[in-house]
C-alpha cells in the first residue's frame, strides 16, 4: 500500500463542521476517518456550534426537541418523544444518556474514540478563529495539534478539494 | 492462511474499515489480513475500501454470522 496521502494525485475532501450536538457530531468524523481510511486527504473546518467539537473535554448533549422525525427502538417498535416530553427537565439529559447506551450496545464508536482516529491518520482539524472570539473559547482547551484559521483558509482549501461537504 | 486476522465483531460502521486500516499498515505488501465481522454493511464497504485503496480483496464470504474477507496488501 502506498502512503498515498503523499502523492500529488491524492484525493481530497473538505467538511465544514457546524454542529456540535451528539448526533450532529456523527457524520462528519465518520466520513473524515473513512475517507483518511481510504487514502483521502482530508480537512475539516470546525465553526460556530461544531468548534467545541474539539475541545479536550467532550460533553455533547442531545435533544429530541423539534425533531419530529426522531424514532427510538423501544419494545419491537419505535417510539418518537412528544415536544412536550422533550421540554421537561431532565428530559435532553436523559435523551443523551439513551442515545450513548444504544450506541455503546449496537458497537458504534464514541465521537472520542473517532476524533483520536481523525487525528492518528493526519486529517487537518482548523478551528475558525472568528468563533474562537465569539464565543470565548480558548485554544488552551482545544486538544493538540489544531490549526486556526478563517474562511479564507478554508475557500484555499476547497478550491483544491474533490469533495466539500457543509454539515 | 492469513497473515493477521482482525475481529470486528459486534463493531459497527466505521470501526470495522478503520481498523482493518491500521492492521493493514502493519503488513508487508503481499501479506493477506483476515477480517472478521458482525456488519452486513460491511461487505459492500470493504469491496469499494479495496476499490480505491488498491488493496485486493480476495475473498468476501459469510460463515453463519459472520462476514469474512481476506485483504491482500498491495
Amino acid at each position: 500500500m502506498l502512503d498515498d496521502a503523499k502523492l500529488d494525485n491524492a484525493k481530497t475532501m473538505s467538511l465544514i463542521v457546524t454542529k456540535g450536538s451528539l448526533d450532529w457530531a456523527y457524520p462528519p468524523f465518520i466520513l473524515a476517518t473513512t475517507a483518511a481510511a481510504m487514502d483521502v486527504e482530508v480537512t475539516m473546518f470546525f465553526t460556530f456550534y461544531g468548534l467545541p467539537l474539539l475541545k479536550k473535554d467532550l460533553n455533547m448533549k442531545f435533544t429530541p426537541l423539534g425533531n419530529a422525525a426522531m424514532e427510538m427502538p423501544m419494545m419491537g417498535g419505535h417510539m418518537a418523544m412528544p415536544n412536550m416530553v422533550s421540554m421537561l427537565p431532565g428530559a435532553g439529559a436523559m435523551a443523551g444518556k439513551m442515545m450513548k447506551n444504544l450506541m455503546a450496545k449496537k458497537g458504534v464508536a464514541s465521537i472520542e474514540e473517532l476524533r483520536e482516529a481523525a487525528v492518528e491518520s493526519d486529517v487537518r482539524l482548523i478551528a475558525c478563529q472568528m468563533t474562537l472570539d465569539l464565543f470565548e473559547y480558548s485554544t488552551d482547551d482545544m486538544i493538540d495539534g489544531i490549526e486556526i484559521g478563517g474562511a479564507a483558509t478554508y475557500m484555499e482549501n476547497a478550491l483544491k478539494s474533490d469533495i466539500n461537504l457543509f454539515i | 492462511m492469513a497473515d493477521q486476522v482482525l475481529n470486528a465483531e459486534g463493531l459497527n460502521c466505521p470501526l470495522p474499515i478503520i481498523k482493518a486500516k491500521k492492521a493493514l499498515k502493519t503488513l508487508n505488501s503481499g501479506e493477506v489480513l483476515e477480517v472478521r465481522s458482525t456488519d452486513p454493511g460491511s461487505v459492500a464497504d470493504f469491496a469499494a475500501f479495496c476499490n480505491q485503496t488498491g488493496n485486493q480483496l480476495l475473498s468476501s464470504s459469510t460463515e453463519g454470522d459472520i462476514y469474512k474477507f481476506e485483504i491482500k496488501r498491495s
